[in-house]
């Protein structure tokens, strides 16, 4: 299929009506809502359900309900609505039915801006909701990995009953790029035998995750966390972009990877051999390719537009073998390659004088 | 001879030619022993609505959405699939089965915390959106679960562990009532009261409880049954006198009645 222009948000959309998506609720939330405005047009269309919820709160307990079913169902939002809709990513997690949600970042705290953000990244990783579990957050840094992302995502979640997070900023949402579409993929026919629908010919089901009995819930998390063992052995993604004989290492995701990596040409171009590692999953961390990568090099820069979350996963793979740096910009601001640039080099001089230990500033922030 | 073993063995019984049976287990009632205390409408009100499922023969067709409160097990207690909301948001949930499964008929189970305080959004907006859903909203005027704290519908003067001086209206509120609010929605086909202090009126709200599952059949928009209900523990009442509570205390605030039949069920003749 040919290469077409595309917006986003709007490709996003696409890419989830050709992975067979069944049912969409959302709510309209700035920088995402053309994924929703895109699914109002396409979804009717195609005999599929579209619905607009009355809050974040609804479109995820709706999403709930038709993964319930077994259908293919999503939800998109941006940052606020993400925090309305843990208590529902909580439930739809203890009760292990799967479901694929986009948060497009924006700035915050509270109501924030409609700038682009990474800031839900301890949120989407750490604490989409309450209890112990993560869902599969994934990062795209181009249009065409989020079309192919979002067009792996169901059966990833099918596979794993599992939450399938697309994390996107708002560049991500609002820019157009070239993309080639993947095949439209026909909605599921079979319904999972898991799924509700009926207790046709066959003893009822119920979907719960309420366990009153301490020892049972302890089992149920028990099998919860190993099924996230094997999530974290099997589905860890990344990109290394000219790292094979680099000394220096940036490490950044979605939009600020794509500028580092015009940073790190730059940085090249003055004498400093840097390169990037890119992670693709944001949980499971790929903290196995990122300690391996870390044996050779001499610093790690960590660019992130946020205060320093995925810093910590950096550190722990790390584990102070090599001096950390951080450059972090917020509230919507978008790291320029120059200063990204300025601090490769900066960090390459400040080691060769010898003192990189001493000098390091782990938290660093533009004035 | 406990309730489950005399269950079993009279299902054994062989019925003498001159004899029927009158009175048995309803078939979407699973055969287990029940959570609630002595008194509480809940048990009587799950057996309804197994009845109701029973004689409509729509058993392996029938999901329930089950609340958070003291019906938080529902879906062990009915023979059919079943799913467990979060707080309030069974209405949601509800629509996301319905879109998926519309020919399949989909009831939520609900407590007055529930549907009229933290759920309060989600019903009003599935009204609105006319919802083929059934709604079972049971009214006993407090959080029982919690332990019997003030609830929107607590009548005002009324005891509770949250307001011990009685309720308050001036800082507390009045009674929200509901039904008679969703019953101004185009989208809702059917918005009743109903009570549980008497077998007259339990046979009412059975009726009622048919006449809202007739509605979702015929695809005619939302279906609510208010049901004013018995809880004894967190009233501090005998069960006896709880009854009485509702009739003197609850009925005067919470009428029984009707407030929104679509006229294409008032034509429908069912026997119940």
């Amino acid at each position: 299929m040919a290469r077409a222009l595309w917006k986003g948000n709007e490709a996003l959309a696409e890419a989830a009506i050709r992975a067979g998506v069944d049912a969409f609720f959302g709510y309209p939330i700035t920088p995402q809502t053309e994924l929703l405005e895109y699914m109002a047009r396409r979804m009717p269309e195609l005999g599929r359900v579209f619905l607009q919820a009355e809050s974040e709160i609804a479109a995820i307990n709706m999403v709930y309900g038709a993964a319930c079913a077994g259908a293919r169902a999503m939800t998109s939002s941006s940052s606020p609505g993400i925090s309305l809709m843990q208590e529902g990513l909580s439930y739809i997690a203890g009760s292990e039915v799967p479901c694929v949600v986009v948060d497009i970042m924006r700035g915050g705290p509270g109501l924030g801006n409609i700038q682009p953000s990474q800031a839900d990244y301890f949120q989407l990783t750490r604490s989409a909701g309450h209890g112990d579990f993560h869902p599969l957050v994934l990062a795209p840094a181009t249009l065409q990995e989020a079309v192919d992302l979002m067009y792996a995502s169901f059966d990833l979640a099918f596979r794993y009953r599992t939450i399938v997070i697309i994390a996107g900023d708002g560049a991500l949402g609002q820019m157009m790029e070239p993309v080639e579409m993947p095949p439209m993929r026909p909605p599921a026919q079979d319904r999972p035998d898991w799924a509700v629908f009926g207790a046709k010919g066959r003893p009822p089901r119920a979907i719960t995750s309420l366990y009153l009995d301490a020892e049972e819930l302890e089992q149920v998390n028990q099998r919860l966390q190993a099924k996230l063992k094997v999530i974290a052995a099997g589905e860890q993604r990344w990109e290394c972009y000219l790292t094979e004989d680099a000394d220096y290492l940036v490490v950044a995701f979605g939009t600020v990877a794509r500028i580092a990596k015009s940073a790190v040409r730059a940085a090249r171009a003055m004498g400093v051999r840097a390169g990037l590692f890119r992670p693709i999953s944001l949980w499971p961390y790929p903290s196995g390719m990122l300690g391996t990568l870390i044996a050779q090099m001499r610093g790690v820069l960590v660019v992130e537009m946020n205060a320093g979350q995925m810093l910590e996963d950096v550190r722990m793979a790390v584990c102070g073998r090599v001096p950390v740096r951080f450059l972090g910009r917020m509230g919507g601001v978008i790291p320029l390659p120059d200063e990204i640039a300025a601090e490769i080099v900066h960090m390459a001089r400040t080691r060769q004088r010898g003192n990189g230990h001493g000098a390091q500033r782990l938290l660093q922030f533009k004035e | 001879m406990t309730s489950l073993s005399l269950r079993a063995s009279l299902r054994e019984v062989s019925v003498p030619p001159q004899m029927e049976i009158v009175y048995a287990h309803p078939a979407a009632l699973a055969d287990v022993p029940m959570h609630y205390c002595p008194g509480c409408s809940h048990g009587a009100i799950h057996r309804m609505i197994a009845e109701v499922v029973d004689e409509l023969a729509i058993r392996e067709r029938t999901l329930c959405v089950a609340p958070v409160g003291c019906a938080v097990f529902a879906y062990k207690y009915f023979n059919f699939d079943s799913c467990e909301a979060a707080h309030g948001r069974a209405p949601a949930m509800a629509t996301g089965l319905k879109r998926i499964l519309p020919d399949r008929i989909i009831f939520t189970y609900q407590g007055d915390g529930d549907l009229a305080s933290i759920g309060a959004n989600e019903i009003l907006h599935a009204a609105l959106r006319g919802e083929p859903i059934g709604v079972i909203f049971v009214n006993n005027a407090v959080y029982g679960m919690t332990g019997g704290q003030m609830a929107p519908t607590t009548p005002v003067g009324m005891k509770t562990t949250s307001s011990p001086l009685g309720r308050d209206p001036l800082t507390q509120g009045r009674p929200i009532h509901l039904t008679e609010m969703l019953a101004t929605i185009s989208g809702v086909a059917y918005a009743v009261r109903r009570s549980m202090h008497s077998v007259a009126e339990m046979r009412k709200t059975k009726k009622a409880i048919r006449l809202a599952f007739q509605a979702q059949l015929q695809g005619l928009g939302l279906s609510l049954v208010e049901i004013l209900a018995a809880c004894p523990t967190n009233w501090r009442l005998t069960p006896v006198e709880a009854l009485d509570f509702i009739r003197d205390r609850m009925a005067s605030e919470y009428p029984v009645g009707d407030f929104k039949v679509d006229e294409r069920l008032r034509n429908w003749s069912g026997e119940c």
